[in-house]
């Protein structure tokens, strides 16, 4: 009897280990920083219950309302320009790369290689090649007679977001051509030829079958990719410091937050801030998630038009 | 225009394009090309032919970070956490993703849904909380504290991935394990769990990856130095020979060879695997 009963719950000793170690380690955590961010602390000790003081304090109060508001924007940049170039650059080497063969097979696996770099790797790496009296990147300008363009690229206000965010799109593309590469095997080839047959030009074709079908893919990615912009930090961390140096140009929420949540060892150990982090990680929660269901729901409706 | 000149003109045209994507190509590896035949260079090399080919391709580089920097102790570690935490995963997730798939009982699409509601949800905004949890737990500093974080950021893509497939299974295999008298378990792990292997390895690969290379994490939970991976042990190199850049660029390559290597053997594996989760998704 016992045994019967036993063998017929059995499943739940298969789930057992998977839901303990997925709830106690990732679900609690994500959902306690909502309950942290509404208490005050002292350190890591909590103290009393404070309603929305955090979030006030974050969103209004100087300096952490300027720090927001400019970390907010970098992403917001960091998103915009790495979808920019995605989806035109990147959709483009991919449509491309669909007529297959070994050289754009081999081409592909180049332009995937940098993907599977530690982001500390890519930045010691772009740091030293973006040095300002002895790195490569100002050689190479100057060795093709732009060298009056040369300057310390990390270290000017105006340049030192954009080439962060290069450098991350230089290890990132690989993974969106990979993807839309995917997406365009699963579409039909008889599509394309009946579109030929009608007479249609390439970009016609391109325009009119292609781009509507691999919508959901790059939709998708996108989601992706904002998920990933909006949590950027190891990047900025190694390259620029916790402050997103040069004065906050490359400061970021991850940056911001890790420095509100741990203290900020740049400047001189200032204590971590329990309270103030957790509402940050619960603003950046919310952001992610909204953006992600818009996305989906955008997705979806797109296919129910099709 | 001739139909014969037509075709010429986009025969040449389709060359223009592969020498294009080809260029580009060079670009993107470019910058790994000059880690590789940098970490061969001596200081004075670097400095006065940044672009040359060592005039010596000699390892001293490599020696000193293998011998002075805690090195081999970092790739230790990650190979040790890395490894335990993939190994752990597979399991614990396949053994999830088997009851999802394969037993009709009440909760089933309650629990399938709650697994997949981390997807879109990185694990290190719940990092304070996470970091107070190891804290009570006595975790922190040790290489536990990151394995069960892994493990459980983990879970929701594999069990995603091997649920599906171990849904495509035929039925008769589990009806006749059952029936030659396998218990619950044996029917999963001797049957079942052999036919899902290449999606195994596919979960595995997709956690390896960003796993190997994490340094959020490590960041947070270690302090020893003894005990920490390559990402946050290469933030302690770099300090130490910030100015010796020969020795920076062979400790990044050493950094990056397993994982590397591993691409160049397997790319179109490596590639199909990764993006997996995406495409599917």
């Amino acid at each position: 009897m016992l045994e019967r009963l036993f063998r017929r719950r059995v499943y739940w000793l298969f789930l057992a280990p998977a839901l303990i170690v997925y709830t106690v380690f990732m679900v609690y955590p994500l959902l306690s920083s909502f309950g942290y961010s509404f208490f005050q602390w002292d350190g890591y000790i909590r103290e009393g219950f404070s309603g929305l003081t955090n979030y006030a304090k974050v969103l209004f109060e100087r300096p952490y309302s300027d720090r927001l508001v400019g970390a907010l924007k970098h992403n917001v940049m960091f998103f915009t320009l790495t979808f920019a170039i995605q989806t035109t650059f990147g959709l483009f080497l991919a449509v491309m790369l669909n007529r297959g063969g070994k050289f754009l097979r081999a081409c592909q696996v180049a332009y995937f290689a940098p993907y599977t770099l530690s982001l500390v790797v890519v930045g010691f790496l772009w740091l030293l090649l973006l040095n300002p009296t002895w790195g490569q990147v100002n050689k190479i300008l100057a060795a093709i007679g732009l060298g009056r363009f040369a300057r310390p690229w990390l270290g000017d206000m105006a340049t030192a977001l954009p080439t962060i965010i290069l450098v991350n799109a230089w290890r990132w593309l690989g993974f969106p051509i990979t993807v839309y590469l995917a997406g365009l095997h699963g579409i039909p080839e008889e599509l394309h030829e009946a579109a030929r047959v009608d007479g249609a030009t390439s970009w016609q074709a391109f325009r009119n079958v292609t781009l509507p079908l691999l919508a959901p893919t790059i939709g998708m990615v996108s989601i992706l990719t904002f998920i990933y912009d909006f949590n950027a930090f190891e990047l900025i961390f190694v390259m620029q410091g916790s402050s997103g140096s040069p004065f906050y140009a490359t400061d970021v929420l991850g940056t911001f937050f890790y420095r509100t949540a741990f203290g900020d060892s740049t400047t001189g150990g200032e204590v971590g801030q329990v309270g103030l982090g957790s509402a940050i990680a619960v603003l950046m929660f919310l952001l992610v998630c909204a953006a992600s269901i818009v996305g989906v729901w955008l997705i979806r409706r797109r296919e129910v038009e099709m | 225009m001739s139909a014969a000149n037509a075709s010429r003109a986009r025969r040449l045209g389709t060359r223009a394009l592969y020498v294009a994507l080809g260029l580009y190509g060079a670009a993107v590896s470019y910058p790994l090309f000059l880690m590789v035949v940098t970490a061969f260079k001596t200081t004075r090399e670097i400095f006065f032919a940044p672009f040359a080919l060592p005039s010596r391709w000699n390892l001293a580089n490599f020696a000193t970070v293998w011998q002075r920097a805690n090195f081999p102790v970092y790739m230790k570690n990650s190979l040790v956490v890395t490894g335990t935490s993939v190994v752990v995963i597979g399991f614990v997730a396949s053994l999830a993703a088997y009851a999802l798939a394969r037993y009709r009982f009440r909760w089933n699409g309650a629990l399938y849904i709650y697994f997949l509601a981390g997807l879109m949800v990185p694990i290190r905004l719940g990092v304070l909380p996470l970091f107070l949890l190891m804290r009570d737990l006595g975790l922190l500093d040790t290489h536990a504290s990151l394995i069960l974080t892994y493990v459980a950021s983990g879970m929701p893509m594999s069990v995603f991935i091997l649920t599906g497939f171990f849904r495509a299974l035929p039925q008769e295999l589990e009806f006749a394990a059952r029936i030659d008298g396998c218990t619950e378990f044996q029917v999963f792990y001797r049957v079942m769990l052999p036919l899902v292997r290449p999606a195994l390895a596919t979960v595995m690969l997709i956690n390896f990856v960003p796993l190997w290379n994490d340094f959020f994490f490590p960041l947070i939970f270690l302090r020893s130095d003894s005990l920490k991976t390559i990402p946050l042990g290469m933030t302690v190199f770099f300090g130490q020979y910030e100015t010796n850049w020969g020795v920076v660029f062979a400790g990044m390559l050493l950094a990056s060879l397993p994982l590397l290597a591993l691409y160049l053997l397997m790319s179109q594996q490596f590639i199909k695997g990764l993006t997996a989760g995406a495409v599917k998704g």
